[in-house]
């Protein structure tokens, strides 16, 4: 509570209204009041998460700001929220990046203004939701409605392959969270009757129970994340989605797969995890290794982007699965850092497809030539993808490496080459889109960036040098619960 | 005074009998331009009947008849479902009748006639009073599905529905014939009683269960026993499909609760294994078969199998949990069909049936809002929170999982997600195609303003599902754990 408000009902529920106020607006013809009331919506949305960082209390592991009512009374369902510093910063994640979509498809949409930006603004208090449900039910339906808009966003404004992608992005998705349904309604019925995410941390289980809800919890969250080897997913997914949908994919939804081990599978199973850690590990290092390799032979450049991702994703999981302090932080830093750097380079890919239609690399060549400040800002967020230190990029993965070494040489050995495989694929893109000769006529005739595309590159190349140099705001809120976590994970809840 | 409080508890039905008549009489007089007037008639008679089952409620369990009439909390929830559904059942189709010739007299007697059928069964406590329900309720659809003499297709429907219904009729009354040679009763709790004292042949007890079962599984339409749902949803009139995916499902509910758990409890770990493999089954044929249709009527033919199979797994599992969630799926399952048949019969129009799944290719951009009530019928079909279908599984898999049954839980679970696949279809041709025509879309307000209701309905039940599930819950618990 804030001034006797529910600080993050408003966060959820403000977003959503405006994006049924925009959706109200109707066709395109009144698609200019469409993108102010979504612009006003996504800042106002923004605003409001600002009090939980600056009110949050960082000496505590206790959630904070908790709501607490009655839903459903008769399987004892409440609709229970509440932050700790582990979820609170992805809320803020989250709010960030819904005006930077909004802005950066003011323009770019044309066709269903109203429908493409109220999906985002719905899909933003939906994910806020996410982390903030402390209700297993109540996280089980933000998690699936999550899955709506975003179907709709790439079947609608995707590229030429968007149906198939947008069905199967559901599907594969769907599987995961059923299974994880059952997980959960299993549990309600080991710990007498709740559904308090808080509760099943507590709820004593027997190692069978706990390896096969680790699996179904894997199959839902590994999935999102997405891990080796049910990563396929991503990369259609993310070649089809327009620009804004890329950006909250792989700034927002890839978080919430990894948020789900951090708040489910580790707590609640942690016999399991650790049984079943090696298995994750060596998932994360093929992750790493060998997508890192795949990302390097993409001729699509978002593509390379998405596989990216999932190596940097793989960093994350390796970071929480070697369960201690160093990797864990790191893993959570590591994953806001690449919510801005991912999203960014999305962003950077955006404005080039915007004026050529083109995501093949072979299709560039020397865009320096006529886009020199575009050029310089997306220096930046390649040197930040392969961990540059003094960008944002390099903290996470530093720490996740300090922390793998701590546990075992060779599996900081592995993650390493990351750091070369990265720069390798990021740079050597950047080098064949970016220098040489000017590659056609076309590219000789692009212009440079706009007002407002300057705007959304500042505020992302601002917000990842200042993470990069001063990461303390980031670290310090989380600390506690992280801490916290560890002593959870550490006690065997075999009964 | 006395012969009135004993027919107090069927007041609704001998209300309904009678406005049957006078409706059907009267209609006689009505000229085809003011059919309006039996509309509003009928209308009118399913509101009397709803004040009359909330007005002569009372708590607890009575009998009338002998006992071969039962009115507790149960049946009074059911009657009034269905009272809602018929009701709406006939806003939904009054236009789209209209232009097919078809709104006549004899279509809303008939439909009277139908729920009189569904109200007998609800409150049915005796074999025969179950079986006569059942004759009342089959025969007008038999009748109704036949109304249109001129299509060859409605024609064949009505045959296969006939004859495949007086099938199934047959067994169970086979059944029932065995149940009562071994019990020497047809009263459901004193067949109970006398299965459990152990005088009852076993053998023939159990015979005859199966042969009750099969009929059961006949008329609920789940396989192997669901040949006929295709072709008669497909053959019909949508009025009519719509009818029959509708109300008839809270009957059968009613009807498989008070044959199972009222009368042949003592024989539950017989009858849960066959449920279980009817269950499986339906869920697989009807997800897997549905993926393979283009007529979205033979497609929601299919989803029936599986849902219904779906709601059997509640039944199997047991307990209040397992009853209430089984009740609470039939409830929500007729909210969701009626929606997706009322949109098929907004969309069509003289001439023109919306039925092919490609009739709704880029509906988004025809028409947004019924786009976007669609897209909540599919999605809550599909069970995707935050529409209600979501808690109609969740239920129903809780109360599997509480009985123990995980593996049925997984299988369940994993064959939602193939049904998944074809309602979000529907979606897809809606959202991410262009239309194939641009006639504009005619509707009558009073349908738009429905189906609006109906639709948002499924977000709204989503959202705040707790009073509903309650409700089914605690009349369940009134009624047929009672014994």
């Amino acid at each position: 509570m804030i001034f006797g408000l529910p600080a993050i009902s408003i966060a959820i529920w403000l977003p959503i209204i405006f994006g049924i106020l925009v959706l109200a607006t109707g066709d395109d013809r009144n698609a200019g009041l469409a993108r102010v009331l979504a612009m006003v919506g996504s800042l106002l949305g923004f605003l409001v998460t600002i009090p939980l960082y600056t009110g949050f209390v960082r000496d505590t592991s206790e959630m904070q700001f908790v709501e607490l009512h009655d839903w459903i009374t008769r399987f004892n369902i409440h609709y229970n929220l509440g932050v700790d510093g582990i979820s609170v910063l992805f809320i803020l994640l989250t709010a960030f990046f819904t005006p930077i979509v909004v802005l950066a498809g003011w323009k770019v949409i044309e066709k269903r203004v109203a429908q493409y930006m109220a999906s985002f603004l719905i899909m933003s208090g939906i994910m806020i939701g996410v982390f903030a449900s402390l209700d297993a039910v109540l996280f089980y339906v933000f998690w699936e409605a999550m899955l709506i808009p975003m179907f709709l966003i790439i079947g609608v404004w995707g590229g030429h392959n968007r149906v198939y992608a947008a069905v199967k992005f559901f599907l594969y998705t769907l599987l995961g969270s059923l299974l994880m349904l059952v997980a959960l309604i299993y549990l309600y019925n080991q710990s007498g009757g709740s559904f308090a995410i808080l509760e099943f941390h507590r709820v004593a289980l027997p190692m069978t129970a706990q390896i096969l809800i680790f699996v179904a919890f894997f199959f839902a969250f590994a999935v999102k994340v997405p891990m080796f080897p049910v990563h396929t997913w991503l990369p259609d997914a993310h070649v089809e989605a327009p620009t804004g949908g890329s950006v909250i994919l792989a700034a927002i939804m890839l978080k919430v797969g990894a948020y789900g081990f951090i708040r489910f599978s580790m707590p609640i199973v942690p016999d399991a995890s650790h049984k079943l850690a090696g298995v994750m590990i060596a998932l994360s290092l093929i992750a790493v290794v060998y997508i890192g390799l795949v990302a390097l032979t993409q001729t699509d450049m978002k593509k390379l982007v998405a596989y990216s991702s999932i190596s940097h994703m793989g960093f994350v999981t390796l970071g929480l699965f070697i369960f201690n302090a160093y990797g864990i932080e790191g893993g959570l830093l590591q994953m806001i850092s690449h919510g801005f750097v991912s999203g960014a380079l999305f962003l950077c890919i955006g404005v080039l497809y915007d004026r050529m239609h083109s995501r093949n690399i072979a299709d560039y060549g020397g865009v320096v030539n006529s886009m020199p400040v575009f050029a310089a800002f997306f220096m930046l967020f390649a040197m930040a993808n392969s961990g540059l230190p003094g960008t944002s990029g390099f903290v996470g993965e530093f720490m996740v490496i300090l922390g793998a070494v701590k546990a075992n040489f060779w599996y900081a050995f592995a993650a390493a080459s990351t750091l070369i495989f990265g720069a390798a694929y990021t740079l050597w893109m950047y080098k064949r889109v970016i220098f040489g000769a000017v590659a056609n006529a076309h590219v000789g005739k692009l212009t440079d960036l706009t007002l407002r595309e300057t705007v959304i590159f500042t505020i992302l190349a601002v917000t990842v040098l200042g993470m990069g140099l001063y990461p303390l705001p980031f670290s310090e809120i989380m600390h506690v619960s992280v801490n916290d976590l560890l002593v959870h994970v550490a006690r065997s809840k075999l009964p | 005074m006395d012969l009135m409080t004993k027919l107090m508890p069927a007041g609704a039905e001998i209300f309904l009998l009678i406005m049957a008549c006078v409706i059907l009489i009267a209609d006689l007089l009505i000229k085809q331009h003011s059919r309006m007037v039996t509309f509003l008639l009928v209308q009118l008679t399913l509101l009397g009947c709803s004040l009359i089952t909330v007005g002569t409620h009372i708590n607890g369990v009575t009998y009338a008849f002998g006992n071969m009439f039962v009115d507790d909390l149960m049946s009074d929830v059911l009657k009034l479902l269905t009272y809602l559904s018929v009701a709406m059942m006939l806003v939904y189709s009054r236009q789209y009748l209209t232009v097919r010739g078809l709104f006549s007299g004899e279509f809303m007697v008939l439909a009277l006639f139908a729920m009189l059928g569904m109200m007998v069964m609800i409150s049915a406590n005796h074999f025969l009073t179950l079986y006569l329900g059942l004759e009342l309720l089959s025969l007008s659809l038999y009748a109704m599905v036949a109304l249109q003499r001129d299509s060859a297709i409605a024609t064949e429907a009505a045959m296969k529905y006939f004859i495949l219904g007086a099938l199934a009729s047959g067994l169970l009354l086979y059944g029932m014939s065995m149940l009562y040679g071994a019990t020497g009763s047809l009263e459901l709790s004193a067949v109970s009683s006398a299965i459990l004292s152990g005088e009852a042949n076993q053998t023939l007890v159990v015979f005859g269960l199966a042969f009750v079962v099969s009929g059961l599984a006949f008329k609920l339409g789940v396989v192997p026993f669901h040949m006929w749902v295709p072709d008669v949803y497909q053959g019909a009139p949508t009025a009519m499909t719509m009818l029959i995916g509708s109300a008839p499902k809270l009957a059968a509910f009613a009807f498989a609760s008070r044959i199972l758990v009222e009368g042949l409890q003592p024989l539950v770990q017989h009858w849960s294994g066959m449920l279980a493999i009817l269950a499986i089954a339906s869920m697989a044929i009807g997800n897997i078969t549905a993926i393979a249709q283009t007529n979205l009527k033979r497609m929601l033919a299919y989803s029936t199998i599986a849902h219904m199979g779906f709601m059997l797994l509640g039944l199997l599992s047991g307990g209040i949990e397992g009853y209430g969630s089984a009740m609470f799926y039939a409830v929500i399952y007729v909210l969701m069909s009626l929606g997706a048949f009322g949109m098929i019969m907004l969309l069509s129009r003289e001439g023109f049936e919306a039925d092919t799944l490609s009739d709704f290719k880029g509906l988004a951009q025809r028409s947004p809002w019924l786009a976007f009530l669609m897209l909540l019928l599919m999605f809550s079909m599909a069970g995707v929170p935050p529409t209600v279908g979501f808690y109609a599984k969740f239920s129903v898999l809780n109360s599997v999982v509480q009985a123990g049954h995980i593996w049925l839980a997984i299988i369940a679970v994993l064959f939602s997600l193939i049904g998944a696949f074809y309602y979000l279809r529907i979606v897809k041709l809606m959202y991410f195609d262009v239309p194939e025509s641009h006639t504009p879309i005619v509707f009558g307000q009073d349908t738009v303003l429905l189906i609006s209701v109906n639709g948002l309905g499924v977000l709204l039940l989503g959202l705040l599902p707790g009073s509903l599930m309650s409700v089914c819950a605690v009349s369940v618990q009134q009624s047929l754990l009672l014994h």
